[in-house]
Formats: structure tokens, C-alpha cells, sequence
């Protein structure tokens, strides 16, 4: 996600949008990027990895917050 | 001297930039994103366009290439590096310069002929313009909105790596109305504006933007 200090103009064109589609009561809107990373099994090791993939390339720390969570596609 | 200029997937403006480099009074190397190798180049040159498609952030990707390895380690050396444009998102993205590019507030495209204020003739590549000089070259660009945390953007300001500003206009809300800053050694510069568009009476705005790439010689020989 853009960090919060950062002026997110996407967010804000989606926010003008929502209006005119009669959808009212929304104060503000921000727009991200979700990254879906498949990997066998998921240790410490890997999410660790994974973090250091989302700090590096994934993301761009001078204007981004970015969160690591695991979710189960076995099921 | 020998100015490299850089080729990735994408990159629009090299072709436009070696011919500056050349009117500028050096001999243009064409260096090419996936080869590890700056070819013996005193300088280089990293172009406008969009690289790798601007997928994932602009020059987020064009980071990784081979050819960046060396510029990295180049530069961290001393060697003079610009970056135009895309070129400047690639040198933020590579932590060679401070603060980021983002979408331009008023989310359009634009493409102006633009008033700039040097502010720092120190870099290799503002030497030949005077200090508080006004140029006027081409702006081109959808994700040119320079921003940094304000700690950042206090050091930059107070340290004087501020290399242009805007002036009659912010095109696209780069904050403190900057349009190109230089790292603490002064060796790597970006800049949003195309300097390598204003370098012929033929085309362009005037040739305002030819400093940019005579600057190197008059330094060689000063």
C-alpha cells in the first residue's frame, strides 16, 4: 500500500468515481497492489524469504508499507 | 569522453540521447541492458521511455538488469551518472538517489515545454550552466511526481542536491516544485524533464537541454 503521507491519485480517481455511481459515504479511498506467491511449504525460512522479496522487488520501501500473510490454497 | 548510454526493453529516447551526447562534444556508447559490461565509459547515461513495460513501478524492474550491477557499482565510485526520466526512476529505485517518482497528481499525461531553475551547478553534468540559470526543455511524463519523507526532503533541500526546479508550474506535484536532484557526492544525477530533446534549433524548444551533456567536457578540460 502507498504510505498513508503519500498522495495515492489512483485512490483518488476511484473515490470521484464512486459518487457518480451513486455509492455515497465513502471518505477516502487508497489503492494497492496484492501479490499472490505460491510456495510448497511455508516455514520461518520461506517467510523470511518472502519478506525480504516484498522489501526488495515487491515493493518500494521510500513510498510503500507492505504485509506478509499466509493463506492455505490446499483445501 | 566516452558517455555510455544504456538500451533496456522499452527505453524510448537512447537513440535521441546518444545524438546529445555527441553535440554535447563526447563519443556516445551504446551499452545494452543485459550485458554485464560499461565497455570502458567515463560517464553514462540512463534514457526516458519505459523500461520492462513500467510492470510492477517504473524502473522497479530495469533495477535488476545486468548492465545495473556495474552502473551501481560505477557510480558508488564516482563515476558521473544522468538519469532522464525513466532514467530518474531507475536511479531511485536503485537507492542511488533519494525519495521516489509517483503518479502525477492530476493523473494525466503530460508533455510541455518547461521553465526550470538550475539550482545546482556543481554535478558533472550542470557545470556549464550558471547558478540560478532558467532553461526551458521538454517534459514528458505520467508517473513524474517527485516525493520523499520529509526528513529526506529537509536533508536534500539543506544539502543543496536539489539540481532543478520547476517554475511557472508544478507539472505534476512534485513536492518543493523539484524536478531533478543529485546524490551527496554529486556525481549521480536525475532529472524528470528531457534535456536530450532540446539540443537542436530543428526540434525542441531551443537548446537549452545541450548543457547537460557539454558540461562533461568543459569539466575535462577546465
Amino acid at each position: 500500500m502507498p504510505k498513508p503521507e503519500i498522495l495515492d491519485p489512483q485512490g483518488k480517481a476511484v473515490h470521484g468515481a464512486l459518487p457518480r455511481l451513486g455509492f455515497t459515504g465513502v471518505s477516502d479511498v487508497r489503492q494497492g497492489k496484492r501479490f499472490e506467491l505460491e510456495v510448497a511449504e511455508v516455514t520461518d525460512a520461506v517467510l523470511a524469504e518472502v519478506e525480504k522479496m516484498a522489501e526488495t522487488l515487491l515493493s518500494n520501501p521510500v513510498i510503500e508499507n507492505f504485509t506478509v500473510t499466509v493463506e492455505d490454497q490446499q483445501s | 569522453m566516452k558517455v555510455g548510454v544504456v538500451t533496456f526493453p522499452g527505453s524510448l529516447d537512447d537513440v535521441d540521447a546518444q545524438r546529445a551526447v555527441r553535440l554535447g562534444g563526447n563519443e556516445a556508447v551504446a551499452l545494452w541492458h543485459g550485458d554485464a559490461d560499461l565497455k570502458g565509459v567515463d560517464a553514462v547515461v540512463l534514457p526516458g521511455g519505459f523500461s520492462y513495460g513500467d510492470y510492477l513501478r517504473c524502473g522497479a524492474i530495469s533495477r535488476f538488469a545486468p548492465v545495473m550491477d556495474k552502473v551501481v557499482e560505477a557510480a558508488k565510485g564516482g563515476m558521473p551518472v544522468l538519469g532522464i526520466c525513466n532514467g530518474f526512476q531507475i536511479l531511485c529505485e536503485s537507492h542511488l538517489l533519494p525519495g521516489a517518482l509517483i503518479r502525477n497528481d492530476h493523473r494525466k499525461f503530460v508533455c510541455r515545454d518547461q521553465l526550470l531553475r538550475v539550482e545546482n551547478n556543481r554535478t558533472p553534468w550542470t557545470s556549464a550552466y550558471a547558478e540560478g540559470q532558467e532553461i526551458r526543455i521538454v517534459l514528458k511524463n505520467g508517473e513524474g511526481g517527485f516525493v520523499a519523507d520529509a526528513e529526506t526532503l529537509a536533508r536534500i533541500e539543506g544539502e543543496g542536491q536539489v539540481v532543478a526546479r520547476y517554475l511557472e508550474v508544478n507539472p505534476n506535484g512534485s513536492l518543493n516544485d523539484i524536478a531533478g536532484v543529485t546524490n551527496e557526492r554529486g556525481n549521480v544525477v536525475g532529472l524528470m524533464p528531457h534535456p536530450e530533446h532540446a539540443v537542436e534549433e530543428l526540434t525542441g524548444c531551443g537548446l537549452d537541454g545541450l548543457g547537460f551533456f557539454s558540461s562533461l567536457v568543459e569539466r575535462t578540460f577546465a
